[in-house]
C-alpha cells in the first residue's frame, strides 16, 4: 500500500510541476502529518504511558489495553493519498450505553476534507439573506444565549450493509450518538427576523471546500441545534470545532461542520452536497432524507466469538429520525418468532436507544435479528421482502454457528 | 425591505406585533454590506449572485492545464483519484441518470457546477480561481459532456439558462413537517 501511494503522489507532483509550478499546496504537509500520526499510534502501544504524568492528569487518555478504534469506511482510505479525510466508521461492536465517545464518533466530510485548525477566538457565524437584521456572532456571544443539551444520533446516508461486510462496524459504523449542547437555530433566526419568503436556508462551513447544504425552514424552526459542545466538552476538530449544526434525525451530510454562514433563501439552492444526494425517484428521496427506524444487535455481532452455550445478554442499538424508539423486538430464529426486547434507560427523540434481551444459547445454530418501531408507527423493514429504498434501514441478521462464531447473514 | 412595506400594517395592529419583530437578546452585531459580499459565495439555480465575467470551452481547456486539474482528474477528465468529469458512454436517448454521478452532466443546474468549482477547486488552492477562470472551466466541462456548443460563452446571463439534461428529471425533497413519517405507508404491511 505504501509504495502505491508514493507512486501516485509523485505522479501528482510531477503533473503539477509540468503545468507551471502550480502545486497541490496544502496536500503535501497534510500527508506528512498523517504519516507522523500513524507512527505515533504504533509507538504508543509498545510501552506503558505514565497515567500519573502531568500531561495525563491534566487531560486523560484510555488504557493502552483498550484498543477499540475507528476504521476507514467504504473502501476509500482516510486519510487518503492527499491527507483528506472522508468516511470513517465507529466501532459499534465495542459500544456500551448510548453515547459514542467523541474520539470514536464516526466522521464524514464534504468531498473529502482536511480537518481545519480553527482558532475559536477568530471564528464567526453570519446569518444573512432574507432576514430583517443580518447578524454576526462570535463564539462568546453564542455561548451567552439560551442553550439546549440533547442526545442525538447522526447517520451517514451511505451507511448501507452488504453481504461482504463481516463486522457491525462495516455494516453500521457510519452512525454514532452524542450529547450535543448549543443554541437552537430558531433562536438565532428569530434574532435576525426571517422574512416571509424565507423558506429554505443554505448552511456553510469554513473548511477549504466550504461544504454547504440546504435545509428547509420548517426543520430550522423546529429542533436544529447550532452546537459548540459534545459529550461535555468543546466539539472535536473532526466533529466541526468550534461550531456545527445538529439536524436531529436527518441524514448526516446536513449536519454542517465548521459552520460559518447561514443564508436564508426563498428556494432549494442545489449545492454540491445537495446534488450529490439527489435521487431520481421521490420515494427514494423521501426515504433518504429522514433516517430510520433502524436497529442492530451489537453483541453478539459479526466477527465475535461466543465461548460456549449458556447465558448471554444480547444487546444492541435502535434509532429513528421519526422520534422516540417505542419498541424493539428480537428474534433468535431468523425472524420466525419475535419477542420484545427491554429498552434500557430513557429513550430520547432521534437518539440511539440501547436495548437488551436475555438469551440462553443451546449451542445450536441460530440467527439473531432485531426490529425497531418508532413513535409515529414506522417499522424497520426486512430486505428479504424486497429492495429497501433510500437510506438502508433493513433488519440485520447475525448467524451464530454451532462453534460460537458470529457471521453476517445477509444473503 | 419587507419591514418598510409592512410598516403601515404594523402601525395599524399596534405595539404587540411590532415587539414580535424585534430581537429578544440583542446579542451579535450587524455585518457591513462589504462583509456580507465577501462571505456570500452561494449561487442560486437562477444565478442572481453570479459575478461579472465570461469564459468559453477553449479558454477552459487552457485553465484545465494551467491549474493542473489533470493531475487528479486525468488529461481526458477521467482518472483517479478524483471524481470523473465526463459522462459514461450510453445509447443515444439514454436516461441521463445512467451517465454516472458526474457533476457537469447529472446536476440539474449548471450553476451548481460553477458554484462547486468556485468554492472547492483546485484541491489545496480553493477559492483562488477568478470568475473568468470558473466560467471557462464550467464551459469546458459542459462542452465535453455535450451540454453546450464549443463556441458558447458562459457568463452570468447564459449560465443559468443552460438546459441540463436532468433539469426536471429529479425528485424534490418531501415537504417536511415536524412529527411526519418519512413516507406514509412505508414499509407496506
Amino acid at each position: 500500500m505504501g509504495s502505491g501511494r508514493t507512486d501516485r503522489r509523485d505522479f501528482l507532483k510531477r503533473g503539477a510541476a509540468v503545468a507551471g509550478g502550480l502545486t497541490l499546496g496544502a496536500a503535501a504537509p497534510a500527508i506528512r502529518e498523517a504519516a507522523a500520526a500513524g507512527e505515533s499510534v504504533e509507538e504508543q502501544s509498545q510501552e506503558a504511558p505514565n497515567y500519573s504524568s502531568d500531561e495525563l492528569i491534566a487531560y486523560g487518555q484510555r488504557s493502552r489495553f483498550v484498543t477499540s478504534k475507528r476504521i476507514a469506511h467504504g473502501g476509500r482510505p482516510s486519510p487518503d493519498e492527499f491527507g483528506l479525510v472522508f468516511h470513517v466508521a465507529a466501532p459499534l461492536q465495542d459500544s456500551v450505553g448510548v453515547i459514542t465517545p467523541s474520539a470514536l464518533h464516526y466522521i464524514g466530510t464534504t468531498r473529502g476534507s482536511f480537518v481545519p485548525d480553527i482558532d475559536p477566538a477568530e471564528h464567526r457565524l453570519m446569518i444573512h439573506g432574507l432576514v430583517d437584521r443580518p447578524l454576526i456572532f462570535d463564539m462568546e456571544e453564542l455561548k451567552r444565549l439560551p442553550s439546549v443539551t440533547r442526545l442525538h444520533f447522526l447517520e451517514c446516508a451511505g451507511n448501507r450493509a452488504n453481504r461482504r461486510h463481516t463486522t457491525v462496524q462495516e455494516t453500521h459504523g457510519m452512525t454514532s450518538c452524542a450529547e450535543w449542547t448549543g443554541v437552537l437555530l430558531r433562536t438565532l433566526l428569530e434574532e435576525a427576523g426571517v422574512q416571509d419568503e424565507g423558506t429554505w436556508l443554505v448552511a456553510e462551513g469554513v473548511e477549504e471546500v466550504k461544504g454547504a447544504s440546504s435545509l428547509p425552514m420548517a426543520k430550522a424552526m423546529d429542533d436544529i441545534i447550532v452546537a459548540y459542545a459534545m459529550n461535555g466538552e468543546a466539539l472535536r476538530p473532526q466533529q466541526g470545532f468550534p461550531l456545527r449544526l445538529i439536524v436531529p434525525g436527518f441524514e448526516g451530510i446536513l449536519h454542517v461542520k465548521w459552520l460559518r454562514r447561514i443564508k436564508v433563501v426563498d428556494r432549494f439552492y442545489m449545492t454540491y452536497n445537495d446534488y450529490g444526494h439527489l435521487r431520481q425517484d421521490p420515494i427514494d428521496a423521501a426515504l433518504s432524507y429522514q433516517v430510520g427506524p433502524k436497529s442492530v444487535i451489537t453483541y453478539p455481532s459479526g466477527g465475535q466469538q461466543l465461548p460456549g452455550k449458556g447465558f448471554y445478554q444480547v444487546s444492541g442499538l435502535a434509532w429513528s429520525g421519526g422520534g422516540v424508539v417505542s419498541r424493539v423486538e428480537v428474534s433468535t430464529d431468523d425472524g420466525e418468532t419475535w419477542v420484545d426486547a427491554k429498552i434500557r434507560g430513557t429513550a430520547h427523540r432521534m437518539a440511539h436507544t440501547r436495548f437488551s434481551f436475555d438469551w440462553t444459547w443451546d449451542g445450536s445454530e441460530a440467527v439473531l435479528r432485531s426490529r425497531c418501531t418508532d413513535e409515529v408507527g414506522q417499522v424497520q423493514p426486512d430486505r428479504r421482502e424486497g429492495r429497501v429504498r433510500g437510506l438502508d434501514n433493513s433488519i440485520q441478521p447475525w448467524r451464530i454457528a454451532s462453534d460460537g462464531s458470529v457471521h453476517n447473514a445477509i444473503s | 425591505m419587507r419591514s418598510l412595506r409592512l410598516l403601515p400594517f404594523l402601525m395599524l395592529v399596534g405595539a404587540g406585533s411590532a415587539l414580535a419583530q424585534s430581537p429578544t437578546y440583542g446579542v451579535g452585531r450587524t455585518p457591513s454590506a462589504e462583509e456580507i459580499r465577501a462571505w456570500d459565495i452561494s449561487i442560486s439555480p437562477t444565478g442572481e449572485e453570479l459575478p461579472p465575467g465570461r469564459g468559453t470551452a477553449e479558454e477552459g481547456a487552457q485553465v484545465y492545464m494551467q491549474k493542473a486539474c489533470f493531475g487528479c482528474h486525468g488529461m481526458e477528465g477521467v482518472g483517479q483519484p478524483a471524481p470523473r468529469l465526463i459522462k459514461r458512454e450510453a445509447e443515444p436517448g439514454a436516461d441521463p441518470w445512467s451517465l454516472g454521478r458526474v457533476l457537469p452532466i447529472r446536476s440539474p443546474y449548471a450553476t451548481t457546477v460553477w458554484d462547486f468549482i468556485n468554492r472547492g477547486m483546485p484541491l489545496g488552492s480553493e477559492g483562488t480561481l477568478t470568475p473568468d477562470e470558473v466560467y471557462a472551466l464550467t464551459a469546458y466541462l459542459l462542452y465535453l459532456n455535450g451540454v453546450i456548443a464549443e463556441d458558447a460563452v458562459m457568463d452570468a446571463e447564459s449560465l443559468p439558462l443552460v438546459e441540463m439534461p436532468n433539469r426536471d428529471n429529479w425528485a424534490p425533497l418531501p415537504d417536511w413537517k415536524p412529527g411526519m413519517p418519512r413516507l406514509p405507508g412505508y414499509p407496506p404491511d
